[in-house]
């Protein structure tokens, strides 16, 4: 049947043409949600995988949430096999942080005073990927991968306002643990530094 | 509003996510709010931050030449999970890969399903989402009467609509009174209702479920949406009430806006 292959050849072509432009989306949220580098790599793969086999019934609305969605599968599955439920896990909206993050407990120094330290990159990274799930997942779809309320909605599986709540939380953690970890001097309110 | 819905909502607005309507309120807070306005000024240093940083994480090479190598086969049944993992490799998804191409299928299924919301489903989200807002932001009613002559002409002006405004007190939906929302980015009514304790908006529009004359009933997050279209207008009814007494509501709305009653 070499008619059927090459339509599965021009397929993979226009598939290819699609997806593969957002490779370093698709594996930043990976990073983020897998947390080791390799664990990412095989997420990775797999969603791209999984997306080619059901490129046929995409339907839009636009490529990037369509793999997004696809990889936060592939890693639910995965934890679920590993029998952890990290991603399915839903801290109920009302729960205090601090039942979570037992670490931000003892600021040492009080937030309020602290408008904002400056960190490098490297140290925001790591205090996003401490964040529990949903948050970080909220926060690194909106912050990493751009995407809209909308999509992060999409994406997740949840209205938009629960978007709105999550990413509040995740950055009210965000901030919290921000504002302790060390750091340049903090940016204080009266934006004088001693 | 108060310093918690502000909390919520100054997010949306650092975002570009909020309209008009809700970020004027969030300003004003703000505005007479001192530890509102210091977070404002946090969250926005912090998107700045993160902006500026760089938290992305670049695919390695290696990653992209595996995807490459693995994406022309000719077709599905070629490119099976054992031939697409490098077997040497500690195989992390391998039980998975090897366990049952059926659940892979189930589990792309579900994620295809997110994509397959037609358009009145997500309105139908927004519209719960504009219900829990309501309910959340203390912001309820713009006017509030349980009189339908003053809600009716208050309407007047802000949407280029009439939303048919019915008392239905006397069959025990008291009207509260009327609001202006946005929805999908559009201008909407919302005629709100109460029933013992709960609370129902009704929402209506010129056409926000675009093609989509057809009914709708469903649930979401705890809520029972109610969806019809009538003399042109597309109705919306959101409550956490029993299914089977919005459906009451609903047709007493839909029975009294038909051409036959007039107010």
């Amino acid at each position: 049947m070499a008619g059927d292959a090459n339509a599965e050849q021009d397929k993979a072509q226009r598939f290819r043409d699609a997806a593969l432009p957002y490779l370093d989306d698709v594996y930043a949220l990976a990073r983020y949600l897998m947390r080791g580098s390799a664990d990412a790599e095989d997420a990775v793969q797999e969603c791209y995988l999984r997306a080619l086999r059901h490129y046929d019934t995409y339907r839009g609305p636009a490529m990037k949430p369509w793999l997004l969605a696809i990889l936060r599968n592939v890693c639910t599955a995965e934890f679920a096999r590993r029998g952890k439920r990290e991603i399915a896990v839903d801290y109920s909206e009302d729960e205090p942080a601090s039942e979570q993050l037992p670490m931000w407990q003892e600021p040492l120094r009080s937030p309020e005073t602290v408008l904002l330290r400056e960190q490098d990159g490297a140290t925001i990274r790591r205090l996003v990927a401490q964040l529990p799930q949903p948050f970080r997942e909220a926060i690194v779809l909106r912050e990493v991968n751009e995407l809209s309320y909308k999509q992060i909605a999409e994406v997740a599986g949840v209205p938009v306002g629960t978007v709105m709540s999550r990413l509040a939380r995740a950055r009210s953690m965000l901030r919290s643990a921000w504002n302790v970890a060390e750091g340049s001097p903090p940016i204080t309110t009266s934006g004088m530094s001693p | 509003m108060n310093c918690a819905e502000c909390e919520i909502l100054l997010h949306p607005l650092i975002d570009g996510e909020l309209d008009a309507f809700h970020a004027r309120d969030v300003e004003a807070h703000v505005a007479t709010c001192a530890g509102c306005a210091e977070k404002l000024k946090a969250f926005r240093a912090m998107r700045e931050a993160m902006a500026g940083a760089d938290l992305k994480f670049a695919a390695p090479a290696s990653l992209r030449n595996r995807i490459e190598a693995a994406l022309p086969s000719p077709s599905a049944e070629i490119i099976a999970p054992r031939k697409f993992f490098q077997p040497a490799r500690r195989s992390f998804f391998g039980g998975f890969a090897m366990g049952s191409a059926l659940s892979a299928a189930i589990a792309a299924t579900l994620v295809i399903g997110v994509f397959r919301i037609d358009q009145n489903q997500q309105v139908a989200d927004e519209v719960v989402s504009a219900h829990i807002r309501s309910l959340q932001a203390g912001h309820l009613m713009d006017v509030e009467t349980s009189d339908q002559h003053t809600v009716k002409p208050w309407f007047d002006g802000r949407l280029d609509l009439a939303p048919p405004v019915i008392d239905l007190t006397a069959e025990g939906f008291t009207l509260l009174g009327g609001r202006l929302d946005y929805i999908d980015g559009e201008p909407v009514g919302s005629i709100v209702y109460q029933r013992r304790k709960h609370l129902i908006n009704l929402f209506v529009a010129q056409r926000l479920g675009a093609k989509h004359a057809g009914a709708l009933t469903e649930s979401i997050q705890g809520y029972n949406v109610r969806h019809w279209s009538e003399q042109g207008l597309d109705f919306w009814a959101v409550s956490d009430l029993a299914g089977d007494e919005l459906g009451e509501f609903v047709q007493k709305i839909s029975a009294a806006v038909h051409p036959s009653g007039s107010s």
